[in-house]
């Protein structure tokens, strides 16, 4: 290759040379949304439980104070995080871990790290939001059938409210796949680190990162549509049919959805 | 006769506006009893009160003698003796018409999924909702929810059923198949403490009607003599203002 080729030269030149490169680095970055999102939802769906917790006439003192100080300790973690860049927390934790505690992480798990406890600051006031919006009465029509809070929210509120929050939950993952190139900061072998090195040796910079460009939309694109699968299958569907009726057996009686 | 819930001196305040003054008074076990009047006078606040979705702000509701306000019974199990329906139907909408009846046997009854199910179908067939087991509650009519969060109550197999303005929130034309439901229950004897606006329904299918307004008890007294000569000016008033529509 000669640096008057056409970008169309260089762009196959790199797709052959480094392909197998750029698709580990894709690979990376997938790992490192996937699992950060995940492990980002567990930690949401704990904090935003626990910050709905009610407290009612039945609460002791006791009880009542160890909330506030748990409430404020959660508060702290969601503003710093979502407070300051991700970036920046990549390198705080990175070499803070190795110069404060010792602790020398690899870079593949200081990036899921990192990216987890992220998105978990998002995610716990999501997940909030989504028990919130979940309607007074059906709590009350759990807790009038005798359940616990705990019961109310494992069986009725939280399938719902986990229901509402899958399209801000997929918001999430695709910023995360996004995301991750600041990780590069840190050395993580990422999709956006690999173009950064195949484009240093020959600095053609556009056609690398054209190449880079289409493997991130692929990825989030793919996700997207994935997600929104998931979604339409939770929901099922809207037509409810009743095959055979007591008076008809043969009847069909066909529902539409009224909502 | 055996008295399932007495309530005593209960009061109810929302900050300063004091929303029940002094209630007393008693179901026992067999009655049905309806309670009118106005909105804002305290009837709903009152049957929330006695399942305690509104903790009382002093008084004592006795269940059986036992008062229930000094942490004898947690909630949740005392919760399971009085079925609650609610004017906005508040069936689970994550869980199918089958599942709404079924979640609570299982989980606070501990009862095994089988025979839940057995207990669940037989009361959606006594409602006219068994065809419809496997609908999500967003598919049915509001007539049907109503019937079905009526099942879903019955599941749990409560000494008394409290109905808050049941029929309220329903369709003109769909209002008559859920009184019809709750007319069968009466007559089959169970005890129901019904929170209503049909003056149909107190007049006929009650063993006694209780007339609050702006808090208090007015009357408690059947329905003959609620309907055809009430003992205080309030309750003539009230009913000729909403039996003259």
């Amino acid at each position: 290759m000669s640096a008057d080729s056409s970008s169309l030269a260089w762009i196959m030149y790199f797709i052959k040379e480094y392909g197998a490169l750029f698709l580990y680095g894709a690979g990376i970055t997938l790992l490192i949304a996937l699992s950060g999102t995940v492990i980002g939802f567990v930690i949401g769906l704990v904090i935003g439980v626990i910050r709905t917790v009610p407290m009612d006439h039945n609460t002791g003192g006791l009880a009542k104070a160890n909330y506030k100080v748990i409430n404020f300790l959660l508060l702290c973690y969601i503003e710093i995080f979502r407070g300051t860049p991700m970036m920046v927390q990549a390198m705080v934790v990175f070499y803070g871990a190795a110069i404060v505690f010792g602790i020398h992480m690899s870079a593949l798990w200081a990036g899921i790290f990192i990216v987890s406890i992220n998105t978990g600051a998002y995610m716990a006031e999501i997940v909030r939001g989504g028990i919130i919006s979940v309607d007074r009465g059906q709590f009350e029509a759990a807790h009038s059938i005798g359940m616990t809070h705990w019961q109310t929210m494992i069986n009725i509120v939280l399938p719902q409210a986990i229901r509402n929050i899958l399209p801000a939950t997929s918001n999430e993952f695709v910023i995360n796949i996004k995301d991750t190139s600041v990780l590069s900061v840190i050395s993580v072998s990422e999709l956006f680190f690999m173009g950064k090195s195949a484009a240093g040796s020959s600095y053609r910079f556009f056609e690398v990162f054209f190449i880079i460009c289409v493997i991130y939309f692929v990825m989030t694109f793919t996700v997207t549509r994935i997600l929104r699968y998931i979604e339409i299958k939770i929901d099922g569907p809207s037509v409810y049919t009743i095959h055979g009726s007591q008076t008809v057996p043969e009847a069909e009686i066909r529902i539409v959805n009224r909502e | 006769m055996d008295k399932i819930i007495e309530v005593r001196h209960l009061r109810k305040k929302f900050g300063s506006n004091e929303v029940l003054k002094d209630i007393n008074f008693s179901v026992s076990k067999g009655e049905v009893v309806c309670i009118i009047g106005a909105s804002g006078s305290g009837k709903s606040t009152l049957l929330r009160c006695l399942n305690l979705l509104e903790y009382p702000t002093s008084g004592e509701i006795l269940y059986h003698g036992q008062n229930i306000l000094e942490h004898d019974m947690t909630n949740a199990n005392y919760r399971t003796k009085l079925g609650m329906v609610f004017q906005q139907f508040n069936l689970f909408n994550n869980l199918t018409v089958l599942q709404n009846c079924v979640v609570g046997q299982v989980k606070v009854l501990k009862k095994d999924r089988e025979s839940a199910e057995k207990t669940a179908m037989q009361y959606l067939e006594q409602v006219g909702m068994s065809q419809f087991i496997n609908a999500k509650p967003q598919q049915i009519s509001g007539g049907q929810k109503q019937r079905v969060a009526i099942a879903r109550a019955l599941s749990m197999e409560p000494e008394a059923l409290l109905f808050d303005e049941p029929t309220s929130a329903l369709d003109p034309e769909l209002v008559g198949e859920v009184l019809k439901v709750m007319k069968n229950l009466a007559r089959s004897g169970l005890t129901m403490l019904v929170v209503t606006h049909e003056m149909g329904f107190a007049r006929d299918v009650s063993n006694r009607v209780v007339f609050m307004d702006a808090g208090v008890i007015v009357e408690d007294d059947v329905p003959e003599v609620i309907f055809n000569n009430p003992g205080n000016e309030r309750t003539r008033e009230f009913l000729k203002r909403v039996l003259e529509d």
